[in-house]
C-alpha cells in the first residue's frame, strides 16, 4: 500500500476511487480553526459543572446548595429533586430478551448513587471557573451502601443495585445453534467429544477498558429560538434527536442537534448521556445557552466504559483437530445502569464467536449484570472483538494442546474460498472472503518460517528473551444494519442510511449524508465516490453532514457502517440524478431518453457527437425555461439504502514479541497484518484506520485497563494512571490488503473501522502466551504488564483484577534461576 | 525562563500581562490562577489550542513560548508576561502552510484532528534539536503527546517528511 497518489494513467479516465487522495477536511484541523462544540460561545452563555458522587453505591440524605448559590457568579443549581418530575429516565433501545430488567435511569440522581461519578447537582455561572468554584460549596451527604463490583458476586444478589427489580442480573440470553449434519445440539456434540475427541475448556477475561476520544465530550444548549438547539460531541445527532424528544417530552420537530467537529469517539460517544439531558433541561429552564465540557478526569469516571466480560469458552473437536461444537458463555457488566444500546453489545458478539470456523454445533449464554461501576456500551468492535479474542485465543491453545501448528489448525478448519457464500453456524451468511490467500501473504511478509526457526533457537539456548508467535485470523460483521435483522434482534431502531444529491445550477455538488463522520474522513471518501459517479472534479463536491436541519434524515456513525451502508446511499440517489437529467439532457438534445448515455460528467447522444454536460444540464434545470412537460424544476435525489446484509471484512494478523523472562517485558518485535476489505475508495484512509485500530487492540493486550479500588473507586481515573499508549510504547505496524469484493454492494466494499481492534488483541496475547509456553504458561490476563508476566512466568496465580494488585516485594523471587526455562520437558511445567 | 512576580493592578485579585501571542501584542488582566491555555482561548479566542486532560498527559494544548513547546495547561497566564507565545493559529505566514502542517497533511498524521494542534507544535520544537531524527527517536520526542486515532505511524512519517523538506530547503510531496 502507498501514501502517494495513486490514480491511473494513459487512455482509461482517472478514477478518483482507488486513490490515496489527501483529505479535505485537513485544513482547518491543522491550522486550528476547528468547531469543536467546546471552541464555541453563544451570546449571554452560562457555563455548567457538575457535582459528582464520590461514593460507589449510597443513599442520599440531603443536598444543602445554599452556600453554592450564594458563590460569585452563580446563577442557579440544579438537583435531582428539582428536575424529578421532568427528567424522565435515559433510554435504553436494545430490550434483548423480552424479560429484560431494565431499571429507570435519572440524569441527575435523586435519592440514591449507584456508582462513583454519578451526577447528584449541576452549578449554573457566568464563567466555567465559577462554576467549578462552587461545585465544591455544594454539600451532599449520603448514606453508605455496600458495594458490589464484581458481576460474579453480584449474582449472588446479596447487595441489590437496583432493589425495585429485586435481581443484579438485567438479562439472560441463550441462543442455541446446530447444522443439518449436527449430531444433535452442542451439549450432544460436547458429550460426543468426551467419549471419542476433545473437549477443551477455558476461561477468558475482557477487562473493562474507557474509549478514551482525545476531545472530552462538551455540549451546548441554546433555546432561545423557535427550535431548540443542541451542539454535541457526539457520534449520533440524529438518534440523539429522536431520544431527546422520546424520552423529554420535546417535541421534535421542536429540536435540532449538530455534531460539529467531533474529536474521536470509538462507540464512546455512541451514547444519550446525563450531560445533554441536563444541558437541555437546565437551558430550556433557564431560558439561557448552556454550555457543560467534562474534564477529563470526569470522562474517565462516567463515560461509557467497554469490554468487561467473563468468558467460559467450551471447544468440541475430533482427535484429528477438527472442530465440532463451541459453546460460549458469557457474564457482561453492564455497570450502574443499562447504556443505549446496554446487553446489545456483548450480544453481537453473538454471531462471532465461531469466527471463521466451521462447526456442527454452537451455543451462545450470555448473562448481564448490574454492578456499582460505571455503565457499559460500545467500544471500538462493540461485542465483536470480545468473541475474537475468545475463539482465536482458544484455536493457538488447542493447536498447543495439539502439537499442531496454529495455522495449519485454523485452515483445517476455516471456510475456503470456494465454500462462499457460506452460512456460518450462527446463522450469518458470509458473501465472500478468502482466508486462504489472506493468510498466505501475511506469512510471507511476516517471514513466518523463519522466525519459528529463531524461536526454536532462543528456546534451544535458554534465551532471557524469548521469541513468541501469535495469530489470529478473524472476519467481523460490521455495516450495521439490515433494518429487519434488526428487528429480529429486538433493537428499537432500523440499519438504514441516508443521502441527498442537491445539483447546484453551476454545476457543483452538495452531498447531505446522514451518517457522522468524527475523524474517518467522509468528506473525502464520499467526494471521490461522487466525482467518479458524476465526472465532476473531486474540488466541486462538498459533502455535508451532522446537523440534523441539514443531514435531516441519519442513523449516524458507528459499526464502521459509514460506507456499506451510507456510502452506498449515497451512490443510489447519485444514480436518482443521473436518471433525472437523463430526461432533462434527451430534450436539450432533442433525442430520446433511452438514446441518452451518460459517461464522465457528459450526456451524449449515442452514435452521435452530440452532448450536454452535467453543469449545462443542471442550469437548464435551474433556469426552467424549457423543460419537457411534467418534468419538476431539479435534478437534486434523495435515497435511502438498507443492506440485505452484514459486511464481513476478514484478515490475518501475525504478531512476534519479544519477552524478557525477567522483567516481563513485552516488546512487540514485528506486526504485520493483511486485510481484506474488499474494494477500496481511498488507500491512505484505510491504511490510517487500520493503524489506529491495530494500536486500539494492541493498547488492550499490553496497557489498558479501568481498574477500582474495593469501594468502588476508580483508581485510573486520570491519564496519568489510565494507560492511553504514547508513540514510543508501539511498534511499527505492516499493513496490506488482499482484495476480495463484497458481493451484496454496488462498491464491493466492506467495512474497516474496527477490523484493526478486533484482531489484533488475540494477536499480540498469543504471541505472549506462545513466548512462555515452555513455562507451562497457557493464559496470561490482559493486560499483559510486566508484572503479570512475570508472574506467569514464576508460575504464580494473577488473581482478580477488579482490585489493584501491588507488586508485594516479598513474593519476589531473588533466586538467580527465576525465569529460566525450566529443565527437562520442554512442554511441562505446572498446572496453575 | 524566568517568571515575574504577578502584579495586581486592577483590582485585587487581578493581574496585568504583557504577552505577544502569534505576533499580536496584548495587555489584560488576568486572575492570577488562570491557566495560559484557558487565557487563549477565553480571553483571546484561540481556540485553536485545546484542552485534552486535566494532568499535563496528553500534550493537546502544546503550544511556543519564546521558540520552545511547553503544555499550556502547565502555565500560568501570568509567567507569560513579557514572553512571545506562537500557537497553532499562528504558524502559517501568508497563507502558506509550515513545512510541519504541510506533512501531517501529506502524510495523513491526522484523523479526528483534536491532538494535532499539541502534536504539531511539538514536533516542530522536536526538530529543531534534531533535525534528522530516526523512527525511535521521533517516537520518544513526542511521547508527551497522546493520539488515539493514527496509532502514531503516519505521525512519526510526517515529522521526518517535514525534518528532511526542511533539511532540504524544500517543501516536496504531491499534491
Amino acid at each position: 500500500m502507498t501514501a502517494v497518489d495513486e490514480r491511473t494513467t494513459g487512455e482509461t479516465p482517472q478514477l478518483e476511487v482507488g486513490a490515496a487522495r489527501h483529505r479535505k477536511e485537513d485544513q482547518r484541523l491543522i491550522t486550528g480553526r476547528t468547531r469543536w462544540t467546546d471552541n464555541m460561545s453563544l451570546p449571554g452563555m452560562l457555563h455548567m459543572a457538575m457535582v459528582r458522587s464520590p461514593f460507589a453505591h449510597a443513599r442520599i440524605s440531603s443536598v444543602d446548595v445554599d452556600e453554592a448559590k450564594r458563590s460569585p457568579g452563580v446563577v442557579a443549581v440544579i438537583t435531582g429533586s428539582d428536575l424529578a418530575d421532568v427528567q424522565g429516565t435515559l433510554p435504553n433501545v436494545w430490550t434483548i430478551t423480552p424479560e429484560q430488567k431494565t431499571p429507570a435511569h435519572p440524569s441527575i440522581a435523586v435519592d440514591t448513587v449507584r456508582f462513583a461519578g454519578e451526577i447528584v447537582a449541576c452549578v449554573v455561572a457566568r464563567t466555567p471557573a465559577a462554576a467549578r468554584d462552587a461545585v465544591e460549596l455544594v454539600d451532599v451527604d449520603y448514606d453508605e451502601l455496600p458495594v458490589v463490583l464484581d458481576t460474579v458476586e453480584a449474582l449472588k444478589d446479596e447487595t441489590l443495585i437496583h432493589p425495585d427489580i429485586g435481581t443484579n442480573q438485567s438479562a439472560h440470553l441463550v441462543m442455541d445453534h446446530q447444522t443439518e449434519s449436527s449430531v444433535g445440539d452442542v451439549d450432544a456434540v460436547i458429550e460426543a467429544a468426551r467419549t471419542d475427541g476433545i473437549v477443551f475448556e477455558r476461561r477468558y477475561e475482557q477487562q473493562r477498558l474507557i474509549p478514551s476520544f482525545m476531545e472530552p465530550r462538551s455540549m451546548i444548549c441554546d433555546p432561545t429560538g423557535e427550535q431548540t438547539v443542541l451542539w454535541s460531541s457526539t457520534q449520533i445527532p440524529h438518534i440523539l434527536r429522536v431520544l431527546l424528544a422520546m424520552s423529554l417530552g420535546i417535541p421534535e420537530s421542536k429540536l435540532r442537534v449538530i455534531a460539529p467537529d467531533v474529536g474521536g469517539g470509538f462507540g464512546g460517544k455512541l451514547q444519550v448521556t446525563p450531560e445533554e439531558f441536563i444541558t437541555v433541561l437546565v437551558a430550556r429552564r433557564l431560558g439561557k445557552p448552556c454550555k457543560y465540557t467534562e474534564t477529563r478526569s470526569e470522562s474517565l469516571m462516567a463515560a461509557h466504559h467497554g469490554r468487561a466480560q467473563h468468558q467460559k469458552i467450551t471447544l468440541a473437536a475430533r482427535k484429528d483437530g477438527t472442530v465440532t461444537g463451541l459453546k460460549a458463555e458469557l457474564i457482561a457488566d453492564m455497570g450502574a445502569y443499562l447504556s443505549l444500546l446496554g446487553g446489545g453489545t456483548p450480544k453481537l458478539g453473538a454471531f462471532m464467536f465461531n469466527g471463521i470456523y466451521k462447526f456442527d454445533a454452537y451455543r451462545f449464554d450470555l448473562r448481564t449484570v448490574f454492578t456499582n461501576t460505571a455503565w457499559t456500551d460500545a467500544y471500538r468492535g462493540a461485542g465483536r472483538p470480545e468473541a475474537t479474542f475468545a475463539i482465536e485465543r482458544i484455536m493457538d491453545d488447542f493447536a498447543h494442546e495439539l502439537g499442531m501448528d496454529p495455522l495449519e489448525l485454523r485452515a483445517k478448519n476455516w471456510i475456503t474460498h470456494e465454500e462462499f457464500p457460506f452460512t456460518s453456524v450462527a446463522g450469518l451468511e458470509y458473501d465472500s472472503g478468502n482466508y486462504e490467500a489472506a493468510t498466505a501473504k501475511a506469512k510471507e511478509l511476516f517471514g513466518y518460517d523463519e522466525l519459528r526457526r529463531e524461536q526454536e533457537r532462543r528456546r534451544a539456548d535458554n534465551d532471557q528473551v524469548q521469541l513468541g508467535i501469535g495469530v489470529s485470523t478473524f472476519t467481523e460483521m460490521c455495516g450495521l444494519a439490515p433494518s429487519r435483522t434488526l428487528g429480529a434482534l429486538a433493537y428499537a431502531a432500523g440499519g438504514w442510511e441516508h443521502a441527498s444529491i442537491r445539483m447546484l445550477p453551476t454545476g457543483t455538488v452538495e452531498v447531505v449524508t446522514g451518517v457522522t463522520p468524527h475523524g474517518q474522513g467522509h468528506e473525502t471518501a464520499w467526494s471521490q465516490i461522487v466525482a467518479d459517479r458524476l465526472g465532476v472534479p473531486f474540488e466541486n463536491v462538498e459533502v455535508l453532514h451532522g446537523d440534523t436541519q441539514i443531514a435531516h434524515k441519519g442513523l449516524d456513525t458507528y459499526g464502521s457502517r459509514s460506507l456499506v451502508v451510507g456510502g452506498i446511499a449515497v451512490v443510489k440517489a447519485v444514480e436518482k440524478v443521473i436518471e433525472k437529467a437523463t430526461v432533462v439532457a434527451a430534450h436539450m438534445l432533442e433525442a430520446s431518453p433511452g438514446d441518452i448515455e451518460f459517461a464522465e460528467g457528459r450526456f451524449s447522444v449515442r452514435g452521435t457527437d452530440q452532448s450536454k454536460t452535467l453543469a449545462e444540464v443542471a442550469w437548464a434545470a435551474f433556469d426552467a425555461h424549457d423543460l419537457p412537460d411534467g418534468v419538476e424544476p431539479s435534478l437534486d435525489a434523495d435515497a435511502a439504502f438498507d443492506p440485505d446484509t452484514f459486511s464481513y471484512p476478514h484478515g490475518t494478523h501475525l504478531c512476534a514479541v519479544d519477552v524478557d523472562t525477567e522483567t516481563g517485558e513485552v516488546t512487540i518485535a514485528k506486526y504485520v497484518c493483511v486485510d481484506d476489505i474488499g474494494k477500496v475508495i481511498n488507500p491512505m484512509i484505510v491504511e490510517g484506520q487500520v493503524h489506529g485500530g491495530l494500536v486500539q487492540g494492541i493498547s488492550q493486550a499490553l496497557f489498558e485497563e479501568a481498574v477500582y479500588d474495593e469501594s468502588g473507586t476508580l483508581v485510573t481515573g486520570s491519564f496519568v494512571d489510565y494507560l492511553v499508549p504514547s508513540a514510543p510504547d508501539l511498534p511499527h505496524l505492516t499493513t496490506d490488503r488482499t482484495e476480495t469484493p463484497a458481493t451484496t454492494n454496488e462498491l464491493g466494499v466492506k467495512g474497516v473501522g474496527e477490523a484493526g481492534t478486533i484482531a489484533s488483541t488475540p494477536a499480540v496475547v498469543n504471541a505472549v502466551v506462545d513466548a512462555l509456553r515452555p513455562w507451562g504458561v497457557d493464559d496470561v490476563p490482559m493486560p499483559c504488564s510486566p508484572h503479570r508476566v512475570w508472574q506467569a512466568v514464576q508460575g504464580r496465580s494473577v488473581g482478580e483484577r477488579t482490585v489493584t494488585q501491588p507488586v508485594n516485594p516479598e513474593t519476589m523471587q531473588t533466586d538467580g534461576s527465576s525465569g529460566q526455562l525450566p529443565t527437562g520437558d520442554a512442554t511441562g511445567g505446572d498446572d496453575r | 525562563m524566568s517568571v515575574k512576580p504577578w502584579r495586581r493592578r486592577v483590582g485585587e485579585f487581578m493581574s496585568r500581562i504583557s504577552v505577544t501571542v502569534d505576533g499580536v501584542s496584548y495587555q489584560d488582566d488576568v486572575e492570577p490562577r488562570t491557566l495560559l491555555v484557558h487565557y487563549l482561548r477565553e480571553q483571546l479566542g484561540k481556540t485553536g489550542t485545546v484542552v485534552g486532560c486535566d494532568t499535563s498527559n496528553c500534550g493537546a494544548c502544546t503550544v511556543h513560548l519564546d521558540g520552545r513547546s511547553v503544555k499550556s495547561c502547565s502555565l500560568l497566564a501570568v509567567q507569560t508576561d513579557g514572553h512571545e507565545v506562537t500557537t497553532i493559529e499562528g504558524l502559517s505566514t501568508d497563507g502558506e502552510l509550515h513545512p510541519m502542517q504541510k506533512a501531517f497533511h501529506e502524510n495523513h498524521a491526522l484523523q479526528c484532528g483534536f491532538c494535532t494542534p499539541g502534536m504539531i507544535m511539538q514536533s516542530i520544537d522536536f526538530v529543531q534539536d534534531n533535525p534528522s531524527p530516526s523512527d525511535e527517536e521521533v517516537r520518544h520526542g513526542l511521547e508527551g503527546n497522546l493520539c488515539r486515532c493514527t496509532g502514531y505511524q503516519n505521525i512519526v512519517k510526517a515529522v521526518q517528511a517535514a525534518a528532511s523538506a526542511t533539511a532540504a530547503g524544500t517543501e516536496g510531496g504531491a499534491r
